[in-house]
């Protein structure tokens, strides 16, 4: 176990955004890809995003990040309104992304030598690469790793700059079942050792019930969040406990998916 | 957690090292039955004349017999012998074809096709001047060659990274960029202050254009992924550039730097064959003006040699940089 300092976690809020792209049938009008998204997360909540593919979960998690603008509505961190990119906010991407001419230990460590702190938090990379159980391919080029390795790294790179809002696109979504459990604790108890506030993206029912506070669940075309559960279970939460079981099969019949009956 | 996931194997299997005889014996006998025909064919040739070519032959028995011998306590001669025997065979045996074309049944116009041994023998007699040139053509080559390089990695980083820069230059690339360098010979021998400066200028934009080219389609063609990554781990311009678009347009980059060595080679050439006074393409004019053609071929061989040299030099330096390609291309 590493020991991981707490960070001061930030509140999110997101009123009434809209983001249009140009149709890509027709350059002259605009799909609409969220329209009037609202939502807030407190200071150290953990939240699930779900909804069907094309929705619009990655490009909330944009703005979020500050990479792309809102065509209408307010993002605030604290009560910072968000224009830009920042270390405190951290984004791991639905692929890892890692960067491929550099070894893992200098992937990890990107986001210190990007702000100028390596000498400093040196020290802290070894923590990192522990952390996400990669210490011995520290010198490894990204190309060798499995995808699971691979999205543990980036993983690692976006926690070192210890964000006070961590944004997760479908983090785990590659890995296999096993190693996916294993990532969800792993997740969950960085989560709680550091109570960073985190906006999960996922697809998957059990994951966001088995890690989440609240599931907003998003629908497409336009995006939008049409409902918000709140997940009430203690922690650490069972997979197989019935109320675990109950809460999904509720929310899997509000989405249709039950099954026939 | 530990880390469960097996590592691929990348070190590549070194193959077994077998020598088959037929393998070894290959180079001695072939050197003997060429030493054998030219002895045969150049038999009313006066005999100084072919006396270090014979010579050659003679050591190239005596060496591969000695390695022969030395194989055994060597799995990396051995290795290195079955690999690179059979192309020395090729080597001896058309170098024998030669001869016997040239020397044996005259099939080629004389003065100008001389014999391998008239070859060697220019090759020898005049090797300080040879060497004196190479040593020109080599500073003039490397001057003007890292001049475009440093030119045409800025312009590149420039053009690929900035929209004004790019829509700006990129025209001006396009139109000046494909005049070949040596088209300006006639006034760059009237603009520069001398025949030197003027060449290492031409060679230099002769290398600025593929590399200004490559770099910054390179740069240009940066994942937009990485730099958002990098965006949101708090990076700022200079890590932007440095240290995410450069390293993702290396491998542009260095087609970039090999298709400059190429036309370098060609600007060199040409500009000392007109211009300077000095290096391996005025030696070949000279040795033609003097209808020598045995200095000519001497001084091809040695191009060749100095310009393969100088392109492998480049490949390793690429395998040293791109070591984090996945299976890095062969070309
Ligand atoms: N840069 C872009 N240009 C044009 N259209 C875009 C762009 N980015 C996203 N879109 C469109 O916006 C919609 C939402 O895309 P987004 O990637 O946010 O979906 P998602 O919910 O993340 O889906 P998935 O679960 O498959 O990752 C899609 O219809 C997509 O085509
Ligand atoms: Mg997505």
């Amino acid at each position: 176990m590493v020991a991981i300092a707490q960070v001061d976690a930030a509140s999110l809020v997101v009123r009434d955004v809209k983001k249009s792209f140009p149709a890509p049938d027709n350059p002259l009008s605009r799909r609409q890809a969220l329209d009037g998204v609202s939502f807030s997360l407190a200071a150290g909540e953990l939240v699930s995003l779900v909804g069907p593919s094309g929705c619009g979960k990655s490009t909330l998690l944009r703005l979020v990040a500050g990479l792309d603008f809102a065509d209408a509505g307010d993002l605030l961190v604290g009560s910072e309104p968000i224009t830009q990119p920042n270390a405190e906010r951290g984004l791991v991407f639905q692929d890892p992304n890692l960067f491929p001419w550099l070894t893992v230990r200098r992937n990890i460590q990107a986001g210190l030598v990007a702000r100028g702190v390596l000498q400093e938090k040196k020290n802290e990379v070894d923590q990192f690469m522990r952390l996400v159980g990669l210490e011995s391919f520290a010198n490894v080029y990204p190309h060798h790793l499995s995808g699971g390795m691979a999205q543990r790294a980036a993983l690692a790179r976006a926690l070192i700059n210890h964000p006070k809002v961590l944004l997760l696109d479908e983090p785990l979504g590659a890995l296999d079942a096993f190693t996916r459990m294993r990532m969800q604790d792993e997740v969950l108890r960085i989560w709680e050792a550091r109570r960073t506030t985190m906006l999960l993206v996922t697809h998957d029912i059990d994951e966001a019930i088995y890690m989440s506070d609240r599931i907003m669940i998003m629908t497409p075309r336009p995006g939008r969040i049409e409902r918000t559960i709140e997940v009430g279970l203690g922690r650490p939460r069972q997979r197989d406990s019935t109320d675990f079981l109950r809460l999904r099969s509720d929310i899997l019949n509000y989405l249709h998916f039950a099954g026939q009956k | 957690m530990e880390a469960q996931e097996e590592l691929v194997p990348v070190t590549p299997v070194e193959p077994p090292s077998v020598l088959r005889w037929r393998t070894m014996l290959a180079v001695p006998v072939a050197a003997a039955f060429a030493f054998a025909l030219h002895l045969f064919i150049a038999k009313n040739e006066p005999p100084l004349e072919a006396h270090s070519y014979k010579l050659l032959y003679v050591e190239v028995i005596g060496v591969s017999i000695l390695l022969a011998l030395g194989r055994r306590f060597s799995p990396g001669l051995r290795r290195w012998m079955a690999n690179m025997w059979p192309v020395f065979t090729a080597a001896i045996v058309f170098i024998c074809i030669w001869d016997v074309i040239t020397l044996g049944l005259r099939i080629l116009p004389l003065p100008y096709f001389p014999g391998p041994a008239a070859v060697l023998r220019s090759l020898i007699n005049d090797r300080f001047l040879l060497l004196d040139s190479t040593w020109h053509s080599l500073a003039l080559l490397l001057g003007g060659y890292s001049l475009g390089v440093i030119a045409g990695l800025i312009s590149g980083v420039c053009i690929g990274w900035s929209a004004p820069v790019r829509y700006w230059g990129m025209p001006l690339l396009k139109v000046v960029g494909p005049i070949p360098a040596t088209a300006w010979i006639p006034l760059a021998m009237v603009l520069a202050p001398s025949a030197i400066v003027s060449s290492a200028a031409l060679i230099a934009l002769a290398v600025w254009f593929p590399v200004t080219m490559l770099t910054a389609s390179g740069i240009s063609n940066t994942r937009a992924s990485y730099l958002d990554v990098a965006r949101t781990l708090g990076a700022g311009p200079g890590y932007l550039i440095f240290r995410v678009a450069i390293p993702a347009a290396l491998p542009n980059i260095f087609i970039g730097l090999f298709m400059g060595l190429g036309a370098s080679f060609l600007t060199l050439v040409v500009a000392e064959s007109v211009g300077v006074k000095s290096g391996l393409g005025w030696y070949v004019s000279w040795a033609q003006g003097w209808a020598e053609y045995g200095k000519v071929f001497a001084a091809l061989i040695i191009m060749a040699a100095f310009f393969s040299t100088i392109m492998t030099l480049l490949f390793k330096l690429r395998d040293r940089v791109l070591v984090w390609q996945k299976g890095v291309i062969k070309w």
